[in-house]
């Protein structure tokens, strides 16, 4: 460019002028914004406010109200016959009475020993396994195989092989529970350990780490979110086994109020119980996030919009 | 730690191959105390190899190497854990240090402020400087630098390799620094070993010049000749020659 002007007023220096100045916005920059190029004006809105965030959490209600207006309105018009689906008031009505006798937090209670003594049989069995099976080639070997083979059985047809085995009491129930929970947080330790950085276990050793600061240090905390990962499936999936094992012979627990539910046509007893699990469920998942945000806070990672 | 007139670093016949591939043999070098050596070579020449094999992390050569028990490593990423805050990530697995060293060994690279920061909120630049105080809190008798500065941009670059060359004048340090860039060899190192097809090639000393003067004479002189060798044979076109 310089080169060029030089030359150019060397050349004749009433060229200089005319050629040099205006040549130079229109050749030497991109051309204006008005010739012919399509342009936006972007809506900045300045830094994002906290209140605008959480505001938003109204909108969560929007569904779960709606549904509920059209279930009850439903039944009042004799859309929905109070025989195939009770209307939500007689199920807030024997929701109250359950809760009011002490009758509901009985079953729950029962419900909840057997699901949480399951689901620490299976976090317990889960994680030796996964631990063994992540740390150790020969440890792969041996267990691995066998954990994806018990993978595609499904528990319901366990059911009546663990009655045979355990008998009819609470033994069969937390059993299955705890077979059903101990693959997830096995497939999820396991595969935590394997995915753990090799970049940062080497950084690890020249850092001086023994076998044991290694593990402590990078390991653990490495395999840590799919481990949480795995502890929010097997809580789920406690649930789900919670109600095949309440099949077996049980006199006191949710699977046997939804039973009693069934034996009497009272739906509305029916829909109490699914109420519950849900609201459960939603317990057990906010635990878990409650968790995970404590434990991995140093992540960053895309939270919506 | 008494001056010793033993090399801390004797490299004798190491040799490195992987499945019958031999991508190192018959290397001798000695580094001596307070020297700073580069490895320069182009991709696949051996550098690297060399550079784990004396870390301790490839245990799979043969031939004789003796290096300093304290050595720290300084890889091309920066290897910090992601769940520890900075500060903890300097003095890790470091018996007795806590956070009055880590800060003092941060404040060596000028980023104190930055202790309980996570690393994900650092920019590269950041990372590898905490990389950097997290070796030298260590007082290694032989760091290790495996490209360190190659994947930061070319400004934060400077900043890093000028940095680089403070700690080693003050702290009298004897390091190993493997690079492609001749150009930072030559403004970092005393010695440039030339690695082609797994051997040292060629040993250049690096007169102490005026090592930031990229236009002196002697440097453009050094530089071309090791590019030369490198197989970059035509002479470096300077914007103001």
């Amino acid at each position: 460019m310089s080169l060029l002007k030089t030359s150019l007023s060397t050349i004749d220096p009433a060229l200089g002028p005319s050629l040099g100045a205006p040549a130079e916005p229109s050749a030497g920059r991109p051309a204006a914004a008005s010739a012919g190029v399509a342009t936006e004006q972007l809506a900045l809105a300045g830094p994002r406010r906290r209140w605008r965030v959480s505001d938003q959490s109204w909108a969560r209600a929007i569904t779960p109200v709606a549904l509920l207006a059209i279930w009850q309105l439903g039944g009042m018009i004799g859309f929905l016959p109070t025989r195939t689906l009770s209307s939500p008031a007689s199920v807030a009505r024997t929701f109250w009475d359950l809760a009011s006798s002490g009758d509901l937090a009985a079953h729950l209670s029962a419900s909840l020993r057997r699901s949480v003594t399951g689901l620490a049989l299976g976090i317990l069995g889960g994680l030796g396994l996964g631990v063994a099976a992540g740390l150790f080639k020969l440890g792969e070997k041996i267990v691995d195989p066998a954990m994806q083979m018990l993978r595609s059985v499904p528990m319901l047809a366990l059911a009546p092989l663990f009655v045979i085995w355990f008998g009819i009491y609470e033994r069969p129930k937390i059993l299955l529970i705890a077979l059903g929970t101990t693959y997830h947080i096995y497939v999820n330790v396991y595969g935590g350990i394997r995915n753990v950085d090799s970049r940062l276990v080497e950084a690890g050793v020249t850092l001086g780490l023994t076998r044991r600061g290694l593990l402590r240090h990078v390991i653990v905390p490495g395999a840590l979110p799919q481990a949480l990962i795995g502890l929010r499936l097997a809580l789920a999936s406690s649930w789900l086994l919670l109600v095949v094992a309440e099949q077996i012979n049980t006199k006191e627990g949710l699977g046997a109020l939804l039973d009693r539910g069934r034996t009497f046509m009272r739906t509305e007893l029916i829909v109490v119980v699914l109420v519950v699990y849900a609201v459960l469920g939603i317990l057990a998942d906010v635990f878990v996030r409650w968790l995970e945000r404590r434990a991995l806070a140093w992540r960053r990672t895309f939270a919506g919009q | 730690m008494s001056d010793l007139t033993v090399a801390p670093v004797e490299v004798r016949g190491l040799a490195r191959a992987f499945d019958g591939r031999t991508v190192l043999s018959d290397t001798d070098f000695d580094i001596a105390r307070g020297e700073v050596v580069a490895l320069i070579g182009a991709s696949g020449s051996g550098k690297s190899t060399i550079l784990r094999v004396l870390a301790g992390l490839d245990l799979g050569a043969e031939g004789s190497v003796r290096v300093p028990r304290r050595r720290a490593v300084v890889f091309q990423d920066h290897r910090l854990l992601p769940w520890k805050h900075v500060w903890a990530n300097v003095v890790l697995g470091l018996d007795g240090a806590g956070r009055p060293q880590a800060l003092a060994a941060l404040a060596e690279v000028g980023l104190e402020h930055l202790a309980d920061a996570y690393p994900a909120t650092l920019s590269g630049g950041e990372a590898q400087r905490v990389a950097l105080a997290r070796a030298l809190v260590r007082e290694p008798d032989l760091l290790l630098l495996d490209e360190p500065f190659g994947a930061l941009d070319a400004l934060t670059r400077l900043n890093a390799q000028r940095l680089f060359a403070d700690l080693c004048s003050r702290h009298r340090l004897s390091a190993l620094l493997v690079t492609h860039d001749v150009e930072e060899a030559l403004l970092l190192a005393h010695r440039v070993l030339l690695l082609d097809a797994g051997r040292i090639a060629a040993a250049v000393d690096v007169p102490r010049l005026d090592h930031w003067d990229r236009d002196s004479p002697s440097f453009v002189e050094l530089h071309t000749r090791l590019l030369a060798s490198l197989g970059v044979d035509h002479a470096r076109s300077r914007p103001n020659a």
